[in-house]
Protein backbone atom coordinates (compact mmCIF):
# COMPACT_ATOMS: atom_id res chain seq x y z
CA UNK A 1 0.00 0.00 0.00
CA UNK A 2 1.49 3.27 -1.05
CA UNK A 3 2.08 6.25 1.47
CA UNK A 4 -0.04 9.22 0.93
CA UNK A 5 3.21 11.32 0.57
CA UNK A 6 4.71 8.70 -2.36
CA UNK A 7 1.24 8.75 -4.17
CA UNK A 8 1.20 12.59 -3.75
CA UNK A 9 4.47 12.85 -5.59
CA UNK A 10 3.16 10.43 -8.05
CA UNK A 11 0.84 12.81 -9.08
CA UNK A 12 2.65 16.07 -9.43
CA UNK A 13 5.33 13.55 -11.57
CA UNK A 14 2.73 13.10 -14.12
CA UNK A 15 1.13 16.20 -13.97
CA UNK A 16 -2.18 14.71 -13.56
CA UNK A 17 -5.37 16.32 -13.71
CA UNK A 18 -7.21 13.60 -11.98
CA UNK A 19 -7.67 13.42 -8.45
CA UNK A 20 -5.62 10.46 -6.77
CA UNK A 21 -7.25 8.52 -4.19
CA UNK A 22 -5.58 6.30 -1.85
CA UNK A 23 -5.62 2.60 -3.19
CA UNK A 24 -4.04 -0.59 -3.38
CA UNK A 25 -0.38 -0.16 -5.09
CA UNK A 26 -2.08 -1.31 -8.90
CA UNK A 27 -3.49 2.07 -9.08
CA UNK A 28 -1.80 4.05 -10.84
CA UNK A 29 -3.04 8.11 -12.27
CA UNK A 30 -3.12 7.99 -16.12
CA UNK A 31 -0.96 10.81 -17.16
CA UNK A 32 -1.34 13.22 -19.89
CA UNK A 33 1.06 11.57 -22.18
CA UNK A 34 -0.49 7.85 -21.14
CA UNK A 35 -4.60 9.12 -22.46
CA UNK A 36 -2.47 10.81 -25.54
CA UNK A 37 -1.16 7.25 -26.58
CA UNK A 38 -4.17 5.48 -25.78
CA UNK A 39 -6.19 8.64 -28.20
CA UNK A 40 -3.42 7.62 -30.73
CA UNK A 41 -3.76 3.97 -30.72
CA UNK A 42 -7.46 4.13 -30.97
CA UNK A 43 -6.91 6.17 -34.18
CA UNK A 44 -5.09 3.78 -36.28
CA UNK A 45 -7.81 1.39 -37.13
CA UNK A 46 -9.19 2.98 -39.98
CA UNK A 47 -6.56 5.73 -41.03
CA UNK A 48 -8.14 8.18 -43.62
CA UNK A 49 -4.92 7.69 -45.88
CA UNK A 50 -6.82 4.21 -47.46
CA UNK A 51 -9.08 6.28 -49.25
CA UNK A 52 -6.30 8.45 -50.63
CA UNK A 53 -3.78 5.63 -51.10
CA UNK A 54 -7.08 4.20 -53.51
CA UNK A 55 -7.63 7.65 -55.36
CA UNK A 56 -3.45 7.26 -55.99
CA UNK A 57 -3.87 3.98 -57.41
CA UNK A 58 -6.22 4.92 -60.03
CA UNK A 59 -4.43 8.17 -60.80
CA UNK A 60 -1.22 5.95 -61.61
CA UNK A 61 -3.42 3.74 -64.05
CA UNK A 62 -5.83 5.96 -65.79
CA UNK A 63 -4.76 7.94 -68.52
CA UNK A 64 -4.87 11.74 -68.05
CA UNK A 65 -3.68 15.13 -69.43
CA UNK A 66 -2.92 16.39 -72.56
CA UNK A 67 -1.14 13.29 -73.60
CA UNK A 68 -3.76 11.34 -72.11
CA UNK A 69 -1.37 8.87 -70.73
CA UNK A 70 -1.21 7.39 -67.57
CA UNK A 71 1.68 7.36 -65.18
CA UNK A 72 2.89 3.47 -65.64
CA UNK A 73 5.77 4.28 -67.36
CA UNK A 74 7.24 6.50 -64.62
CA UNK A 75 10.53 6.03 -62.99
CA UNK A 76 10.53 6.25 -59.49
CA UNK A 77 14.01 5.14 -59.74
CA UNK A 78 13.55 1.52 -59.85
CA UNK A 79 12.82 0.99 -63.38
CA UNK A 80 9.73 2.30 -65.37
CA UNK A 81 6.94 1.56 -63.66
CA UNK A 82 8.29 -0.32 -60.35
CA UNK A 83 6.56 1.41 -57.41
CA UNK A 84 7.01 -1.29 -54.77
CA UNK A 85 9.96 -0.46 -52.61
CA UNK A 86 10.02 3.44 -54.65
CA UNK A 87 9.28 5.48 -51.59
CA UNK A 88 12.39 3.89 -48.96
CA UNK A 89 14.96 5.05 -51.74
CA UNK A 90 13.77 8.74 -52.33
CA UNK A 91 14.86 10.95 -52.86
CA UNK A 92 17.83 9.77 -55.18
CA UNK A 93 19.77 11.04 -58.33
CA UNK A 94 18.03 10.77 -61.51
CA UNK A 95 20.03 10.56 -64.66
CA UNK A 96 17.28 11.89 -66.86
CA UNK A 97 16.96 14.96 -65.18
CA UNK A 98 20.26 14.80 -63.73
CA UNK A 99 18.71 15.98 -60.55
CA UNK A 100 18.28 14.88 -57.35
CA UNK A 101 14.87 14.66 -56.72
CA UNK A 102 12.06 13.25 -54.29
CA UNK A 103 9.39 11.80 -54.80
CA UNK A 104 7.08 14.88 -55.31
CA UNK A 105 9.71 15.90 -57.74
CA UNK A 106 9.91 13.09 -59.51
CA UNK A 107 6.20 12.93 -60.24
CA UNK A 108 5.67 16.76 -61.63
CA UNK A 109 8.38 15.20 -63.98
CA UNK A 110 6.63 12.55 -65.11
CA UNK A 111 3.56 14.24 -65.29
CA UNK A 112 4.49 16.53 -67.69
CA UNK A 113 6.92 14.18 -69.68
CA UNK A 114 4.05 11.48 -69.72
CA UNK A 115 0.94 12.65 -70.00
CA UNK A 116 1.56 16.67 -70.71
CA UNK A 117 0.99 18.50 -67.49
CA UNK A 118 2.81 21.96 -66.89
CA UNK A 119 4.74 20.88 -63.66
CA UNK A 120 5.65 24.57 -62.54
CA UNK A 121 2.03 25.40 -62.66
CA UNK A 122 1.45 22.25 -60.90
CA UNK A 123 4.31 23.56 -58.45
CA UNK A 124 2.54 26.61 -57.71
CA UNK A 125 -0.74 25.22 -57.17
CA UNK A 126 -2.27 25.66 -53.44
CA UNK A 127 -1.89 22.21 -51.89
CA UNK A 128 -4.68 20.13 -52.40
CA UNK A 129 -5.90 22.16 -55.21
CA UNK A 130 -6.51 20.89 -58.73
CA UNK A 131 -3.27 18.88 -59.56
CA UNK A 132 -1.59 18.92 -56.38
CA UNK A 133 -4.29 17.31 -54.60
CA UNK A 134 -3.29 14.47 -57.48
CA UNK A 135 0.40 14.39 -56.30
CA UNK A 136 -0.76 13.92 -52.86
CA UNK A 137 -2.98 11.08 -53.54
CA UNK A 138 0.01 9.37 -55.82
CA UNK A 139 2.33 10.12 -52.97
CA UNK A 140 0.16 8.51 -50.42
CA UNK A 141 -0.32 5.16 -52.69
CA UNK A 142 3.27 4.99 -53.61
CA UNK A 143 4.24 5.38 -50.63
CA UNK A 144 1.95 2.63 -48.72
CA UNK A 145 3.64 -0.08 -51.70
CA UNK A 146 6.87 0.81 -49.42
CA UNK A 147 5.22 -0.15 -46.31
CA UNK A 148 7.36 -2.38 -43.42
CA UNK A 149 10.16 -1.90 -45.61
CA UNK A 150 13.16 0.21 -44.15
CA UNK A 151 14.46 3.82 -45.21
CA UNK A 152 17.60 3.06 -47.81
CA UNK A 153 18.21 6.23 -49.84
CA UNK A 154 21.50 5.95 -51.86
CA UNK A 155 24.61 7.48 -51.48
CA UNK A 156 26.39 6.63 -54.29
CA UNK A 157 26.44 9.63 -57.08
CA UNK A 158 28.48 12.84 -55.62
CA UNK A 159 25.54 14.83 -56.62
CA UNK A 160 23.34 12.69 -53.49
CA UNK A 161 26.31 13.30 -51.18
CA UNK A 162 26.45 17.15 -52.00
CA UNK A 163 22.77 16.85 -51.72
CA UNK A 164 23.11 15.62 -47.94
CA UNK A 165 26.00 17.96 -47.07
CA UNK A 166 23.50 20.99 -48.46
CA UNK A 167 20.12 19.28 -46.22
CA UNK A 168 22.35 19.72 -43.07
CA UNK A 169 23.72 23.04 -43.60
CA UNK A 170 19.94 23.98 -44.36
CA UNK A 171 18.25 22.12 -41.26
CA UNK A 172 20.68 24.34 -38.93
CA UNK A 173 19.97 27.37 -40.68
CA UNK A 174 18.70 29.80 -37.98
CA UNK A 175 16.65 32.63 -39.66
CA UNK A 176 13.07 34.31 -39.66
CA UNK A 177 12.39 36.71 -36.51
CA UNK A 178 12.20 34.37 -34.00
CA UNK A 179 15.93 32.46 -34.72
CA UNK A 180 14.38 29.18 -35.35
CA UNK A 181 15.72 26.50 -37.58
CA UNK A 182 14.94 22.94 -38.05
CA UNK A 183 17.34 22.54 -35.09
CA UNK A 184 15.67 24.43 -32.92
CA UNK A 185 12.75 21.67 -32.50
CA UNK A 186 14.25 18.44 -34.25
CA UNK A 187 17.73 18.90 -32.73
CA UNK A 188 17.64 17.48 -29.38
CA UNK A 189 16.00 13.46 -27.62
CA UNK A 190 13.03 13.84 -25.67
CA UNK A 191 11.89 17.37 -26.26
CA UNK A 192 8.39 18.11 -27.16
CA UNK A 193 5.89 21.32 -27.99
CA UNK A 194 3.46 21.67 -25.81
CA UNK A 195 2.43 17.46 -25.75
CA UNK A 196 3.44 17.25 -29.53
CA UNK A 197 6.75 14.85 -29.05
CA UNK A 198 9.19 15.95 -31.35
CA UNK A 199 11.54 13.38 -32.82
CA UNK A 200 15.81 14.13 -32.83
CA UNK A 201 15.92 14.18 -36.98
CA UNK A 202 19.86 14.65 -36.76
CA UNK A 203 19.71 11.01 -35.51
CA UNK A 204 17.69 8.19 -36.70
CA UNK A 205 14.48 8.44 -34.81
CA UNK A 206 13.56 5.06 -34.82
CA UNK A 207 11.03 2.74 -36.59
CA UNK A 208 7.60 4.51 -37.84
CA UNK A 209 9.24 7.84 -36.68
CA UNK A 210 10.07 11.26 -38.24
CA UNK A 211 11.00 10.88 -41.87
CA UNK A 212 9.65 7.14 -42.29
CA UNK A 213 5.72 8.68 -40.64
CA UNK A 214 5.05 10.64 -43.82
CA UNK A 215 3.33 10.94 -45.93
CA UNK A 216 0.60 10.86 -43.18
CA UNK A 217 -3.26 11.98 -42.76
CA UNK A 218 -3.79 14.60 -40.42
CA UNK A 219 -6.81 14.02 -38.15
CA UNK A 220 -7.12 17.28 -36.85
CA UNK A 221 -7.44 19.30 -39.85
CA UNK A 222 -8.55 15.85 -42.00
CA UNK A 223 -6.11 16.56 -44.87
CA UNK A 224 -3.64 13.95 -46.70
CA UNK A 225 -0.18 15.66 -45.56
CA UNK A 226 2.97 14.43 -48.06
CA UNK A 227 6.45 15.29 -47.00
CA UNK A 228 6.43 19.11 -48.94
CA UNK A 229 3.56 19.87 -47.12
CA UNK A 230 5.08 18.84 -43.88
CA UNK A 231 7.91 20.94 -44.91
CA UNK A 232 5.80 24.11 -45.70
CA UNK A 233 4.05 23.81 -42.26
CA UNK A 234 7.95 23.56 -40.92
CA UNK A 235 8.99 26.53 -41.95
CA UNK A 236 5.73 28.96 -41.70
CA UNK A 237 5.98 27.76 -38.09
CA UNK A 238 9.45 28.68 -38.48
CA UNK A 239 8.11 32.12 -39.73
CA UNK A 240 10.63 32.08 -42.79
CA UNK A 241 9.49 32.74 -46.04
CA UNK A 242 7.55 30.42 -48.59
CA UNK A 243 9.51 27.34 -49.61
CA UNK A 244 8.87 26.41 -53.42
CA UNK A 245 7.21 23.21 -54.22
CA UNK A 246 10.00 20.76 -53.98
CA UNK A 247 12.47 23.23 -54.39
CA UNK A 248 15.70 22.24 -54.49
CA UNK A 249 16.28 23.34 -49.70
CA UNK A 250 13.02 20.91 -49.58
CA UNK A 251 14.68 17.83 -51.43
CA UNK A 252 18.01 18.59 -49.63
CA UNK A 253 16.22 18.50 -46.28
CA UNK A 254 14.43 15.28 -47.09
CA UNK A 255 18.28 14.05 -47.70
CA UNK A 256 18.78 14.81 -45.07
CA UNK A 257 16.61 13.37 -42.77
CA UNK A 258 16.10 9.83 -44.95
CA UNK A 259 19.74 9.11 -44.73
CA UNK A 260 19.62 9.75 -41.05
CA UNK A 261 16.70 7.58 -40.83
CA UNK A 262 18.96 4.74 -42.75
CA UNK A 263 17.23 0.89 -41.78
CA UNK A 264 14.41 2.63 -40.00
CA UNK A 265 11.17 1.06 -40.68
CA UNK A 266 9.15 2.89 -42.69
CA UNK A 267 5.13 3.15 -42.11
CA UNK A 268 3.66 5.62 -44.17
CA UNK A 269 0.86 6.64 -45.11
CA UNK A 270 0.58 7.30 -41.40
CA UNK A 271 -2.16 8.89 -39.36
CA UNK A 272 -1.44 11.41 -37.01
CA UNK A 273 -2.96 13.89 -34.47
CA UNK B 1 -20.69 10.46 -57.99
CA UNK B 2 -19.17 9.97 -54.26
CA UNK B 3 -16.55 8.21 -53.87
CA UNK B 4 -15.95 4.94 -52.92
CA UNK B 5 -15.82 3.19 -49.07
CA UNK B 6 -13.40 0.95 -47.88
CA UNK B 7 -14.81 -2.12 -46.83
CA UNK B 8 -13.22 -4.80 -44.43
CA UNK B 9 -15.26 -7.67 -43.33
CA UNK B 10 -13.17 -10.57 -41.50
CA UNK B 11 -15.00 -13.76 -40.02
CA UNK B 12 -13.67 -14.97 -36.90
CA UNK B 13 -16.12 -18.02 -34.77
CA UNK B 14 -19.71 -16.61 -35.17
CA UNK B 15 -18.63 -12.77 -34.86
CA UNK B 16 -17.88 -11.21 -38.02
CA UNK B 17 -15.63 -7.73 -37.86
CA UNK B 18 -16.91 -4.90 -40.60
CA UNK B 19 -14.63 -1.89 -40.70
CA UNK B 20 -15.74 0.70 -43.01
CA UNK B 21 -13.86 4.16 -43.47
CA UNK B 22 -16.54 6.48 -45.77
CA UNK B 23 -15.17 9.57 -47.59
CA UNK B 24 -17.22 12.34 -46.73
CA UNK B 25 -16.72 16.23 -45.87
CA UNK B 26 -18.62 16.34 -42.79
CA UNK B 27 -19.18 19.59 -42.70
CA UNK B 28 -20.69 20.88 -39.07
CA UNK B 29 -22.44 23.97 -41.11
CA UNK B 30 -21.17 26.18 -38.08
CA UNK B 31 -17.50 26.53 -39.58
CA UNK B 32 -16.74 30.21 -41.70
CA UNK B 33 -14.91 30.53 -44.96
CA UNK B 34 -12.14 33.00 -44.86
CA UNK B 35 -14.75 35.40 -46.24
CA UNK B 36 -16.82 35.26 -43.35
CA UNK B 37 -19.45 33.43 -44.20
CA UNK B 38 -20.98 29.99 -43.31
CA UNK B 39 -19.99 26.62 -44.77
CA UNK B 40 -23.23 25.10 -45.56
CA UNK B 41 -23.75 22.22 -43.58
CA UNK B 42 -22.57 18.55 -45.12
CA UNK B 43 -22.99 15.57 -43.44
CA UNK B 44 -24.03 12.11 -43.51
CA UNK B 45 -27.54 11.36 -42.13
CA UNK B 46 -28.53 7.89 -42.34
CA UNK B 47 -25.84 4.20 -42.87
CA UNK B 48 -27.57 1.49 -43.06
CA UNK B 49 -25.67 -2.52 -43.51
CA UNK B 50 -27.03 -5.80 -44.90
CA UNK B 51 -25.58 -9.18 -44.66
CA UNK B 52 -26.56 -10.89 -47.94
CA UNK B 53 -29.71 -8.58 -48.88
CA UNK B 54 -30.82 -8.49 -45.13
CA UNK B 55 -30.68 -5.21 -42.75
CA UNK B 56 -28.49 -5.77 -39.85
CA UNK B 57 -27.37 -2.10 -39.00
CA UNK B 58 -28.89 1.51 -39.32
CA UNK B 59 -28.03 4.32 -37.81
CA UNK B 60 -28.47 7.99 -37.52
CA UNK B 61 -25.59 10.49 -38.26
CA UNK B 62 -25.29 14.35 -37.33
CA UNK B 63 -22.54 17.03 -37.64
CA UNK B 64 -20.78 15.98 -34.98
CA UNK B 65 -19.44 12.82 -36.93
CA UNK B 66 -15.87 13.69 -38.18
CA UNK B 67 -14.41 13.71 -41.65
CA UNK B 68 -13.79 10.74 -43.47
CA UNK B 69 -15.74 8.65 -40.45
CA UNK B 70 -14.74 5.35 -39.22
CA UNK B 71 -17.57 2.91 -38.57
CA UNK B 72 -16.51 -0.28 -36.99
CA UNK B 73 -19.46 -3.17 -36.18
CA UNK B 74 -19.74 -6.95 -35.60
CA UNK B 75 -22.74 -9.12 -36.74
CA UNK B 76 -23.17 -12.50 -36.13
CA UNK B 77 -24.34 -15.18 -38.10
CA UNK B 78 -22.07 -14.26 -41.15
CA UNK B 79 -19.52 -16.82 -42.95
CA UNK B 80 -16.85 -16.16 -45.43
CA UNK B 81 -18.29 -16.04 -48.46
CA UNK B 82 -21.13 -13.93 -47.22
CA UNK B 83 -21.75 -10.46 -48.84
CA UNK B 84 -21.90 -7.15 -46.66
CA UNK B 85 -23.61 -4.17 -48.05
CA UNK B 86 -23.00 -0.76 -46.51
CA UNK B 87 -25.01 2.63 -48.08
CA UNK B 88 -24.72 6.04 -46.68
CA UNK B 89 -27.06 8.84 -47.40
CA UNK B 90 -26.37 12.81 -46.86
CA UNK B 91 -28.61 15.75 -46.10
CA UNK B 92 -27.98 16.75 -50.19
CA UNK B 93 -29.73 13.63 -50.86
CA UNK B 94 -26.50 12.18 -52.23
CA UNK B 95 -25.85 8.74 -51.36
CA UNK B 96 -23.52 5.54 -51.70
CA UNK B 97 -23.28 1.91 -51.55
CA UNK B 98 -20.49 -0.11 -51.35
CA UNK B 99 -19.88 -4.09 -50.84
CA UNK B 100 -17.41 -6.25 -49.82
CA UNK B 101 -17.16 -10.21 -49.16
CA UNK B 102 -16.84 -11.83 -45.70
CA UNK B 103 -13.14 -13.44 -45.55
CA UNK C 1 29.13 37.30 -59.87
CA UNK C 2 25.81 37.61 -59.96
CA UNK C 3 23.96 34.45 -59.36
CA UNK C 4 20.50 34.17 -60.94
CA UNK C 5 18.20 31.71 -60.54
CA UNK C 6 18.70 29.56 -63.20
CA UNK C 7 22.21 29.51 -62.54
CA UNK C 8 21.47 28.22 -58.77
CA UNK C 9 18.89 25.72 -59.87
CA UNK C 10 21.89 24.31 -62.23
CA UNK C 11 24.44 24.30 -58.92
CA UNK C 12 21.84 21.67 -57.40
CA UNK C 13 21.45 19.55 -60.69
CA UNK C 14 25.47 19.58 -62.35
CA UNK C 15 27.13 16.90 -61.78
CA UNK C 16 30.46 17.66 -60.22
CA UNK C 17 32.94 15.27 -60.31
CA UNK C 18 34.87 15.72 -56.98
CA UNK C 19 33.96 16.47 -53.33
CA UNK C 20 33.30 20.02 -52.39
CA UNK C 21 35.26 22.27 -50.09
CA UNK C 22 33.03 23.09 -46.71
CA UNK C 23 33.54 26.72 -47.45
CA UNK C 24 31.99 25.99 -51.24
CA UNK C 25 29.18 23.75 -49.14
CA UNK C 26 28.52 26.88 -47.02
CA UNK C 27 28.73 29.36 -50.75
CA UNK C 28 26.22 26.49 -51.76
CA UNK C 29 23.62 26.59 -48.91
CA UNK C 30 23.31 30.24 -48.90
CA UNK C 31 22.47 30.41 -52.67
CA UNK C 32 20.31 27.38 -52.13
CA UNK C 33 18.40 29.22 -49.52
CA UNK C 34 17.87 32.26 -51.43
CA UNK C 35 16.55 30.49 -54.45
CA UNK C 36 14.52 27.79 -52.93
CA UNK C 37 12.03 30.56 -50.95
CA UNK C 38 9.64 33.47 -52.05
CA UNK C 39 7.72 35.71 -50.29
CA UNK C 40 4.41 35.53 -48.93
CA UNK C 41 2.00 37.36 -47.14
CA UNK C 42 3.80 39.62 -44.06
CA UNK C 43 7.04 36.45 -44.44
CA UNK C 44 9.23 38.16 -45.87
CA UNK C 45 12.64 37.45 -48.14
CA UNK C 46 14.78 39.46 -45.52
CA UNK C 47 13.82 37.25 -42.93
CA UNK C 48 16.79 34.50 -44.55
CA UNK C 49 19.20 37.35 -43.79
CA UNK C 50 21.42 36.30 -40.93
CA UNK C 51 22.73 38.47 -38.25
CA UNK C 52 25.70 37.52 -35.95
CA UNK C 53 24.28 35.64 -33.86
CA UNK C 54 22.05 33.81 -36.29
CA UNK C 55 24.69 32.82 -38.34
CA UNK C 56 27.22 31.85 -35.58
CA UNK C 57 24.66 29.44 -34.26
CA UNK C 58 24.06 27.95 -37.72
CA UNK C 59 26.17 24.68 -37.55
CA UNK C 60 25.89 21.25 -35.60
CA UNK C 61 28.28 22.45 -33.21
CA UNK C 62 28.22 25.49 -30.90
CA UNK C 63 30.40 28.54 -31.58
CA UNK C 64 33.63 29.11 -29.70
CA UNK C 65 33.93 30.42 -26.40
CA UNK C 66 35.30 33.56 -27.83
CA UNK C 67 32.69 33.61 -30.63
CA UNK C 68 30.13 32.95 -27.61
CA UNK C 69 31.20 35.66 -25.39
CA UNK C 70 31.57 37.96 -27.93
CA UNK C 71 27.84 37.52 -29.30
CA UNK C 72 26.36 37.85 -25.00
CA UNK C 73 28.13 41.48 -25.23
CA UNK C 74 26.67 42.62 -28.17
CA UNK C 75 22.95 41.11 -27.51
CA UNK C 76 22.98 42.71 -23.94
CA UNK C 77 24.25 45.84 -25.04
CA UNK C 78 21.01 45.91 -27.05
CA UNK C 79 18.59 45.31 -24.69
CA UNK C 80 15.68 48.04 -24.31
CA UNK C 81 15.32 48.62 -20.48
CA UNK C 82 11.49 50.43 -19.66
CA UNK C 83 11.62 54.03 -20.24
CA UNK C 84 9.39 54.81 -16.99
CA UNK C 85 11.50 51.70 -14.37
CA UNK C 86 8.44 49.99 -14.96
CA UNK C 87 9.09 45.97 -14.86
CA UNK C 88 5.96 44.90 -13.65
CA UNK C 89 2.52 44.41 -15.54
CA UNK C 90 -0.08 42.33 -15.31
CA UNK C 91 -0.08 39.01 -14.86
CA UNK C 92 -3.57 37.94 -15.98
CA UNK C 93 -3.17 39.23 -19.51
CA UNK C 94 0.69 37.66 -19.27
CA UNK C 95 -0.94 34.34 -18.83
CA UNK C 96 -3.25 34.85 -21.73
CA UNK C 97 0.15 35.93 -23.76
CA UNK C 98 1.85 32.47 -22.24
CA UNK C 99 -0.97 30.56 -23.69
CA UNK C 100 -1.04 32.16 -27.42
CA UNK C 101 1.19 30.70 -29.78
CA UNK C 102 -0.25 33.34 -32.48
CA UNK C 103 1.46 36.44 -35.08
CA UNK C 104 4.36 36.21 -37.31
CA UNK C 105 3.74 33.74 -39.89
CA UNK C 106 2.36 34.20 -43.40
CA UNK C 107 -0.91 33.46 -42.52
CA UNK C 108 -1.01 36.15 -39.82
CA UNK C 109 -2.42 39.31 -41.33
CA UNK C 110 0.35 41.91 -39.48
CA UNK C 111 3.75 41.82 -37.90
CA UNK C 112 2.10 44.39 -34.83
CA UNK C 113 3.37 43.05 -31.95
CA UNK C 114 -0.14 43.96 -30.37
CA UNK C 115 -1.33 41.22 -32.50
CA UNK C 116 1.08 38.34 -31.59
CA UNK C 117 1.47 35.87 -28.51
CA UNK C 118 4.24 35.48 -26.64
CA UNK C 119 4.19 31.34 -27.13
CA UNK C 120 5.37 30.36 -23.70
CA UNK C 121 3.55 27.24 -22.99
CA UNK C 122 4.67 26.02 -26.52
CA UNK C 123 7.99 25.38 -24.72
CA UNK C 124 8.27 25.25 -21.16
CA UNK C 125 6.53 24.82 -18.28
CA UNK C 126 4.71 27.65 -16.29
CA UNK C 127 1.27 27.67 -14.29
CA UNK C 128 1.36 23.69 -12.57
CA UNK C 129 -2.71 23.99 -13.87
CA UNK C 130 -1.83 23.82 -17.42
CA UNK C 131 -0.62 20.43 -18.41
CA UNK C 132 -0.31 20.97 -22.58
CA UNK C 133 3.56 22.51 -21.94
CA UNK C 134 6.66 21.64 -23.83
CA UNK C 135 9.86 20.77 -22.60
CA UNK C 136 12.13 22.52 -24.58
CA UNK C 137 12.93 25.12 -22.15
CA UNK C 138 13.19 24.55 -18.33
CA UNK C 139 10.14 24.71 -16.08
CA UNK C 140 9.37 27.99 -14.71
CA UNK C 141 6.64 27.07 -12.14
CA UNK C 142 7.19 29.17 -8.97
CA UNK C 143 9.76 31.39 -11.17
CA UNK C 144 9.67 34.14 -8.85
CA UNK C 145 9.52 32.01 -5.41
CA UNK C 146 12.76 30.26 -6.38
CA UNK C 147 14.34 33.12 -6.37
CA UNK C 148 13.30 34.61 -3.03
CA UNK C 149 11.63 37.26 -5.07
CA UNK C 150 8.58 38.80 -2.20
CA UNK C 151 8.51 42.12 -4.38
CA UNK C 152 9.96 42.74 -7.19
CA UNK C 153 10.13 46.53 -6.19
CA UNK C 154 12.42 45.24 -3.59
CA UNK C 155 16.25 46.40 -4.41
CA UNK C 156 17.29 43.13 -3.17
CA UNK C 157 15.10 41.38 -6.26
CA UNK C 158 16.82 44.41 -8.69
CA UNK C 159 18.81 41.55 -9.83
CA UNK C 160 16.50 38.96 -10.76
CA UNK C 161 14.11 41.46 -12.35
CA UNK C 162 16.71 42.91 -14.50
CA UNK C 163 17.71 39.11 -15.84
CA UNK C 164 14.48 38.02 -16.44
CA UNK C 165 13.57 41.24 -18.56
CA UNK C 166 16.85 41.03 -20.30
CA UNK C 167 15.70 37.19 -21.01
CA UNK C 168 12.56 37.98 -22.36
CA UNK C 169 13.90 40.81 -24.36
CA UNK C 170 17.01 39.22 -25.88
CA UNK C 171 17.84 35.76 -24.70
CA UNK C 172 20.94 35.98 -26.59
CA UNK C 173 22.52 38.42 -24.31
CA UNK C 174 22.52 35.51 -21.80
CA UNK C 175 23.11 32.20 -24.07
CA UNK C 176 24.59 33.04 -27.59
CA UNK C 177 22.64 30.59 -29.15
CA UNK C 178 19.81 30.18 -27.30
CA UNK C 179 16.71 28.11 -28.76
CA UNK C 180 14.54 31.10 -27.08
CA UNK C 181 13.17 33.68 -29.65
CA UNK C 182 13.97 37.22 -28.61
CA UNK C 183 10.76 38.95 -28.12
CA UNK C 184 11.84 42.58 -27.45
CA UNK C 185 14.58 42.91 -30.12
CA UNK C 186 13.40 40.70 -33.00
CA UNK C 187 9.70 42.98 -32.09
CA UNK C 188 7.81 40.20 -31.31
CA UNK C 189 6.20 41.89 -28.39
CA UNK C 190 6.02 45.77 -27.43
CA UNK C 191 7.05 46.63 -23.74
CA UNK C 192 3.45 46.44 -22.17
CA UNK C 193 3.79 42.72 -23.11
CA UNK C 194 7.19 41.71 -22.17
CA UNK C 195 5.79 43.52 -18.28
CA UNK C 196 3.08 41.52 -18.94
CA UNK C 197 4.85 37.63 -19.07
CA UNK C 198 7.17 39.52 -16.40
CA UNK C 199 4.14 39.73 -13.89
CA UNK C 200 3.23 35.84 -14.82
CA UNK C 201 6.67 35.09 -13.64
CA UNK C 202 7.54 37.23 -11.32
CA UNK C 203 4.08 38.78 -8.87
CA UNK C 204 3.82 36.93 -5.83
CA UNK C 205 0.30 37.26 -6.73
CA UNK C 206 0.56 35.16 -10.05
CA UNK C 207 -0.91 31.77 -9.90
CA UNK C 208 3.10 30.84 -10.54
CA UNK C 209 4.00 31.69 -7.81
CA UNK C 210 1.75 29.94 -5.38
Amino acid sequence: MRSTRLMAAIAAATAAVVAVPLLAQTQQPKSAADGLAEYRKMLEDGNPAELFEAKGEDLWKTPRGPKNASLQACDLGLGPGVVQGAWVQLPRWFPDTKKVQDLESRLLTCMQTLQGFDAAEIARTPFDKGEQAAVTALAAWISSLSRGMKMALPQKHAEEKRAYELGKRAFFYRGGPMDFSCASCHGEEGKRIRMQDLPDLTKNPGNGVGFAAWPAYRVSSGEMWSMQRRLNDCFRQQRFPYPGFASDVTVALAVYMGVNAKGAESIAPAIKR
Amino acid sequence: MPDPMRIRAQAAGDKTTVRVLMSHEMETGLRKDPAGKIIPAWYIQEVTAQLNGKPVLSAEWGPSVSKNPFLQFIVKGAKAGDKIAVTWRDNRGETRTDEATVS
Amino acid sequence: MKITRFAVIALLAAGTAQAQTPKQLDQQTAAMMRASFREQGIAKMDRLEQDAAQKACSQAKPPSEAVTKKIEAAELAAVKWPADGQFIGDWKEGEKLAQNGRGMTWTDASVAPAKNGAMCYNCHQIDKKEISFGTIGPSLWNYGKLRGVADPADPASAAIVKYTWGKLWNSKAYAACSNMPRFGHAELLNEQQIRDVMALLLDPKSPVNQ
